[in-house]
């Protein structure tokens, strides 16, 4: 154990053998991935594989119901003492979740809100700062989406893509260490996704810390250090993305690769 | 014109080109009909209303404004406020206590629904006017307080209870439809972002199950100001009532009922003016709103510049 935590300590993510089940199935069955800061990860695999339910257990929005996960050397949703871990309470996972972003497959951009009212909300809310200083970094960020213009658009006067884009300046908005996204580009219409997968590779070189499960093999050939392959409620493989994506070892890993190139 | 247009095979010598065609829409015989025969029922109701000597006009005028239906109406205006408030707020926690995971507050929710909704308001009315009867201390099992049921439960508190608990019934069920209407991603976006839980209902899920809460509360409001008048069998003088008390005196029983009639219909019209414009504040957002009407009077008494001449021709 004692080795695990040095270990996490200088990584931004270890998860260490994830299980979860919904009622008889067990969708995650012993996952384990680190991620070193600034390294972005695709999790690529079939539907149901149990890539979204792995990321959700990254920020607690899933229940684990065993292994552990650390992000930036804590361990997220739980206290450890002795040999059980206890639950944190709502606002401790809070505080946690605020570190880490997320962008949904679905946007969930909160309708009643102003493009602007949107990104400042957490920042004013949970880390209690004034509306000035929120908004500034707010029309900042959506400078750097390409949407400054759309500060007073309510999100449904904007199309997916451009949805997207604030979902994502919302999650940076709260000056995350780590990014997660859920099949960030599978709702929206095709000549619409350049724009997003555009601003992600840009955060990835800027540095951020990226956990991607995507169906764009080619956004996780150009910009992934690394993919991991899910198959089953397992990585049954895991590498370099040029390699893992051009010279598969894994059976299935091939199957799928074959079927959706 | 075109070669193409004369080339139609069922071309007949003088047939008008296609462009001076005039395009008549279908008229719908029976509903004309159906129109005419209403507006003549309608026109002899109104004709009989106005003419009958009975309806005593003249009486329903001059008690109109008579200083006693106004407090009356006072009554029924602040029975409603106070019992909607009580409704609202109570029914926003048992709805949340019915959508929480703890079995206990879960089922507390559904028996306090099922017991208010299931019993007539007219007999939770008489219970809590009778609670001496049952409960002649209060002492809300505290020391040293032993409080006379008969002082604190005036016909005016009874009735408070009785419509503000048994509209509370009915609002949770409202609440909880509207916060169930709200998309699930909304509350795990707020999750995400860090929002604690009553952070997340009260700025991302409430706001939004306005738009759903909205209509059904103003149907409710416009509900419970009719309802207030069960509270005259508490004898608490209420509109209805304070009509009761003149009419035993004078024995002008219709022209009374129409004067608390007139009331009512008054408040019930400015309520759901009201109901408009909120529901058109939490819309916001979602849909692209049509002009209120009076935008609409207001734009077309707008005067813009004089189309040139040249357009028009």
């Amino acid at each position: 154990m004692s080795i695990a935590v040095a270990a996490s300590t200088q990584l931004m993510v270890h998860a260490e053998l994830l299980h979860k089940s919904f009622g008889n199935l067990e969708v995650l069955k012993g996952v384990s991935l680190d991620l070193r800061p600034g390294e972005v990860v695709c999790l690529i695999g079939p539907s149901g594989s149990g890539k979204s339910t792995f990321l959700r257990c990254i920020n607690h929005l899933e229940r684990i119901d065993g292994g552990r996960v650390w992000v930036d050397g804590r361990v997220i949703g739980y206290e450890q003492r002795g040999n059980k871990l206890h639950e944190l309470s709502g606002s401790q996972i809070g505080r946690q979740r605020a570190d880490i972003g997320m962008v949904f497959q679905h946007f969930n951009l909160f309708p009643h809100m102003t493009v602007l009212d949107n990104l400042i909300e957490a920042p004013r809310r949970v880390r209690k700062e004034t509306r000035a200083s929120a908004t500034t970094r707010a029309l900042a960020l959506l400078e750097r989406v390409g949407l400054a213009d759309k500060a007073r658009s309510y999100p449904k006067q904007l199309s997916g893509g451009q949805q997207q884009r604030v979902a994502i300046a919302r999650a940076l908005c709260m000056q995350p260490k780590l990014m997660l996204f859920d099949e960030p580009t599978s709702a929206l219409d095709p000549e619409l996704v350049g724009e997003v997968l555009q601003v992600m590779r840009d955060l990835a070189r800027d540095g951020m810390t990226m956990i991607v499960v995507t169906h764009e093999m080619g956004f996780a050939r150009e910009v992934a250090d690394r993919v991991a392959f899910f198959d089953d409620g397992q990585i049954v493989e895991e590498g370099r993305a040029k390699e893992v994506l051009s010279a598969p070892r894994n059976e299935r890993t091939k199957a799928f690769l074959a079927a959706v190139m | 014109m075109t070669p193409s247009s004369t080339s139609s095979p069922a071309m007949v010598k003088d047939d008008p080109q296609t462009e001076d065609l005039v395009i008549v829409p279908r008229r719908h015989i029976g509903q004309i009909i159906a129109a005419i025969a209403i507006a003549a029922i309608v026109a002899l109701i109104a004709r009989s209303v106005a003419t009958n000597p009975r309806f005593q006009w003249d009486v329903v005028n001059e008690y109109l404004r008579d200083a006693s239906i106004a407090s009356g109406l006072a009554v029924t205006l602040k029975l409603t406020v106070i019992s909607m408030a009580i409704g609202i707020g109570l029914g926003l926690v048992v709805a949340v206590m019915r959508l929480s995971g703890n079995a206990v507050l879960n089922s507390v929710s559904f028996l306090y629904v099922s017991a208010f909704r299931g019993t007539p308001l007219l007999v939770q009315l008489l219970f809590w006017f009778n609670i001496a009867a049952l409960y002649p201390k209060i002492t809300f099992g505290l020391p040293f307080v032993s409080l006379n049921a008969n002082h604190i439960v005036t016909p005016m508190t009874a009735a408070i209870l009785g419509l503000g608990l048994n509209e509370a019934a009915y609002m949770s069920e409202i609440v909880r439809a509207g916060i169930l209407s709200v998309d699930h991603g909304q509350g795990e976006a707020a999750s995400a972002l860090g929002l604690s839980r009553l952070q997340t209902l009260r700025r991302v899920i409430l706001p939004q199950a306005m738009r759903v809460i909205i209509p059904p509360t103003g149907n409710e409001t416009i509900g419970m100001l009719k309802m207030t008048s069960l509270v005259s069998v508490l004898a608490v003088s209420d509109l209805l009532y304070s009509a009761q008390i003149i009419y035993s005196r004078n024995f002008q029983t219709i022209p009374l009922l129409i004067v608390a009639s007139i009331w009512y219909l008054v408040v019930t019209t400015v309520l759901t003016i009201g109901q408009y414009y909120v529901e058109r504040h939490f819309a916001r957002g979602n849909r692209t709103l049509p002009p209120t009407p009076i935008e609409r009077v207001r734009t077309f008494f707008r005067t813009h510049a004089r189309i040139s001449q040249g357009a028009t021709k």
